[in-house]
């Protein structure tokens, strides 16, 4: 889209500089409301293949009425939770209650930006784009606790106390995971790491087979992405069963279902850093130097880039429906006694194979040994 | 053990505070002196070849034709295998009996329901309030004498 | 928000919760995470069942005694027959004697798989309620096909039972304890030796065999202490002599002896030995009269007697003054759940508020049986 924008802007420059800061705004605009679109048709899907997921599992069918095999179920939903009673308790903090589940939303739509679709499909190519995408999460934290604050109520700020404990700790792991992998292209931005993993038949440069120190970073990190999304084992900021329904007890209606997107599209988003960093993005395996159309071979990226990460959300959900919760005190401590310096040593090991190889991977040496 | 011999043992440490054994009933029933009802229990938790460990059942009765308020304890061995029961009669205008709490501590909500529902007084119980009725209920629901009201709080009942 | 004393919170479990298995509210006070003290609070479902059966003569009673475990229907009816046929002294035949076994034997065991899918879903894995539940049609289905409902049953009468088995029982029992044992293998794999699991139960609420005595606990939770009593062995009722079953006794497998996982444990290996004792009692099944002759206006001698039977959930005693007359004088009811839920407030203290609810899951209460 920046080229988009610098394509059309550039036709506009004898045109007055208002009438390129008005034309990259309407741009901008339009943009955010594509990906906005995608967003959301994706978060109401996800809700349905939850259901559904959740029916398969427990030997039930799921949603079947609304629309075939009920997959409209999302959209009758969200008409419901519409046109339901807004309440606002009576002592509650009101700005600060109305305003929780904007700004989770935002948080959590805001980091689709970076991402890197296709090699030519991006909304923005941040330099710095996986600093940016972690950063943005972590506005979650701030804004879950301001809802649990702002209603209220014991249940609630029970459970922002815990969500916000869990947030923060397990952002350590994941942000020394990721580095494990981020010192092998040495880039943060999302599309040179995806064009670092490009070659060997599309699968064997990805830099999770690149060397022992980044497979095992990418299952720490999966872990502490399951974690850092409050996802059963690690829902306890929301057990149902424990506390009512922890920190969005008291929110009703559209609000509650602000949270509960972002829920999905926060899971998007670490399933979409994990398969940028860890699972080559858009790479798509085998195909090689098959010639195609432009149009077609941007296509397929795009659609290996949503189905790698349709496959780790529902590892998500599969994982939600078996396991059971873990209670705060050992969440806490899988985090600090065993994620974290896991993550830690690994980080040293990958730094070490780094310096010593050149940034070669597995497959590179292999491939290096087998030519000569 | 026969319910004789228990009888008999207890007249011997109890002396004057028994005051008769009903074998028709089952278990057989001892008639114990209210006074004395703590120490005959303790007596029958701690004792080699008693060894009540178990307060099965603390319930009241009342007798209202007799006058009396009965308070009834059904006691169990899992040892020996053996079970009795232990009857206190009260005065049904003004039924006091010590509390069994420090013998088994589950006599504690036995005794709360007692309490609540024939509006006997445990004297010495640690918390002695309603526990089924509501905090504020005026009345002994299961006495024999008992009369509806008319209203609770803004209900008509 | 803070309550009367700066460092300790007060919040009521109240009476509407998730997790507490009915209306029972506990004044929980707790400075974060850690519990000082639970005060529990019952009486919200008292509906004066004793001074109901002082009006009601003793076949109209029965109903009642439905409703007060609702889940062990057919065994408290069990409990307040024997009590009246003990007072009339009338002789049950056999085959009711053997019908009466299976159905109590099989509503133990639809118990306690609520019990368990119940718990499992506190804990968080909400998928082993859902097979307990698929397990629990089948029997649910058996017993509609006897006496036409569901979870009242009002089956167990005084004298005997009150319809014969139709055509096809025995078939369809048969076919459910074939297709029972592996489903009980599927719940071990899936959730009883899970390390999850285990670690959030293990050596949480350990109730000693002094304890256990002196509040009064019966049922699993005695014989998770290391106790072995049951009164189907030690004081035989029916035809429970002449069955070959075990009682299982906790053995500190995962922690402690008479902590909470030996306590859920204990309820399933109860459904295996409940299945076995079914099969026994299906093949020694004679032709035969299916209740007594008793005469329609039932006028007991006058009398007093104390009859207690093994419901699922402990010792379930009926304490009868009959004075002659077609109704009680005085019924009492002497509930298993009872004394279980007294000795929660000692187990309670130094707790979490996660391990508040696997201890109430554990205890395995009811309430309209407390309520009475």
């Amino acid at each position: 889209m920046i080229s988009l924008i610098e394509h059309m802007t550039a036709g506009l420059s004898n045109a007055g500089p208002f009438m390129r800061i008005v034309v990259t705004t309407i741009i901008m605009l339009v943009s955010g409301v594509i990906v906005l679109a995608v967003a959301l048709l994706y978060e109401g899907v996800a809700t349905y293949a939850e259901r559904k997921v959740a029916g398969d599992i427990q030997a039930r069918i799921g949603p079947n009425r609304v629309g075939p095999y009920g997959f409209l179920q999302f959209i009758a939903d969200g008409v419901k939770l519409l046109l339901k009673e807004d309440i606002i308790p009576f002592y509650a903090d009101k700005w600060l209650f109305i305003a929780a589940p904007y700004i989770v939303f935002t948080a959590s739509f805001a980091a689709f930006v970076p991402l890197s679709y296709s090699d030519h499909v991006y909304v923005a190519n941040l330099n710095v784009g996986i600093l940016y995408m972690i950063a943005i999460s972590s506005v979650v934290s701030m804004a879950v606790l301001m809802g649990a604050w702002g209603s209220n109520n014991k249940w609630s700020l029970f459970g922002g106390m815990r969500a916000v404990a869990q947030i923060v700790s397990y952002e350590i792991p994941i942000i020394l995971s990721l580095l494990a992998a981020l010192i092998i292209p040495a880039s943060l931005t999302m599309k040179d790491i995806i064009v670092y993993q490009s070659g060997g038949f599309g699968i064997f440069r990805w830099l999770i087979f690149n060397n022992p120190f980044t497979l095992l970073a990418f299952f720490v990190y999966y872990i502490a992405a399951i974690a850092e999304v409050n996802r059963t084992p690690f829902d306890i900021p929301e057990a149902e069963s424990e506390i009512v329904a922890g920190y969005h007890t008291e929110y009703t209606g559209m609000r509650f279902a602000f949270f509960f997107m972002a829920e999905y599209g926060d899971m998007f988003v670490v399933s979409a850093i994990a398969v940028t960093l860890f699972l080559g993005g858009w790479q798509i395996p085998f195909i090689g130097a098959l010639s195609m159309p432009l149009w077609l071979r941007e296509v397929l990226e795009v659609a290996v880039f949503f189905t790698k990460i349709f496959l780790l959300i529902y590892l998500m959900m599969w994982i939600r429906w078996t396991l059971p919760r873990l209670r705060v005190d050992q969440l806490m401590e899988l985090c600090w006694k065993y994620l974290t310096p896991i993550a830690f040593f690994n980080l040293i090991g990958a730094s070490v194979w780094v310096l010593l190889l050149n940034g070669k991977g597995v497959y590179d040496i292999i491939a290096g040994l087998l030519i000569h | 053990m026969e319910p004789k011999k228990i009888y008999g043992i207890l007249s011997e440490k109890f002396s004057g505070k028994m005051k008769q054994l009903q074998e028709n009933t089952f278990p057989a029933s001892i008639f114990v002196e209210a006074d004395a009802v703590v120490d005959v229990c303790r007596f029958l938790k701690k004792e080699d070849g008693l060894e009540f460990l178990s307060l099965i059942c603390l319930s009241g009765v009342d007798l209202k034709e007799q006058n009396k308020m009965a308070v009834v304890y059904h006691l169990g061995s899992m040892k020996h295998k053996h079970t009795i029961s232990i009857k206190a009669e009260l005065d049904r205008s003004n039924p006091h009996i010590p509390t069994v709490e420090s013998v088994w501590p589950v006599a504690d909500w036995y005794e709360r329901e007692v309490y609540d529902l024939f509006g006997v007084i445990f004297d010495g119980h640690s918390d002695l309030r309603r526990i089924l009725m509501p905090e504020d209920w005026e009345g002994y629901p299961m006495r024999k004498d008992y009369v509806y009201p008319k209203r609770y709080h803004t209900w008509d009942v | 928000m803070a309550g009367t004393d700066e460092k300790f919170m007060q919040i009521s479990m109240g009476p509407q919760h998730p997790s507490t298995h009915g209306v029972l509210r506990l004044l929980v006070t707790t400075d974060g995470e850690v519990l000082s003290g639970v005060k529990p609070y019952i009486g919200y479902l008292h509906r004066g069942l004793e001074k109901i059966a002082e009006r009601l003569t003793y076949p109209q009673f029965t109903p009642f005694t439905d409703r007060l475990d609702y889940l062990a229907a057919m065994n408290c009816n069990l409990a307040y027959a024997m009590t009246v046929e003990k007072l009339l002294n009338v002789e049950i035949p056999r085959r009711a004697q053997i019908l009466r076994v299976i159905m109590a034997e099989l509503n133990r065991i639809s118990s306690h798989l609520i019990s368990f899918g119940s718990f499992s879903a506190d804990m968080g894995a909400f998928t082993p309620f859902l097979f307990g539940i698929r397990e629990r049609e089948f029997i649910n289905d058996l017993f509609e096909m006897t006496c036409g409902a569901r979870l009242t049953y009002n089956y167990i009468r005084i004298g005997g039972v009150s319809q014969d088995i139709p055509e096809g029982f025995i078939d369809k029992t048969r076919e459910f304890l074939d297709y029972f044992p592996a489903k009980i293998k599927e719940y071990n794999e899936l959730l009883s030796f899970n390390a999850i699991f285990i670690k959030r139960l293990a050596n949480i609420a350990v109730i000693s065999p002094e304890d256990a005595f002196d509040y009064g606990v019966t049922g699993p939770n005695l014989r998770a202490s290391g106790i072995k009593w049951d009164l189907r062995r030690a004081e035989p009722y029916l035809i429970y002599n002449e069955l070959d079953f075990d009682i299982p006794v906790g053995k500190g497998e995962m922690g402690k002896v008479g902590d909470s996982w030996d306590r859920y444990m204990m309820r399933i290996y109860e459904m295996e030995q409940s299945a076995n004792i079914v099969r026994q009692c299906l093949d020694m099944l004679e032709a035969g009269d299916y209740t007594a002759k008793i005469s329609k206006v039932l006028k007991p001698p006058a009398g007093e007697v104390y009859v207690r039977a093994e419901n699922p959930r402990g010792e379930l005693g009926f304490y009868l003054i009959s004075d002659g007359s077609a109704k009680p004088y005085r019924l009492k009811i002497r509930a298993p759940s009872f004394a279980n839920l007294s000795i929660i407030t000692k187990l309670a203290r130094g707790v979490m508020m996660a391990d508040l609810i696997a201890i109430i899951g554990s205890l395995d209460i009811i309430l309209p049986e407390i309520d009475r």
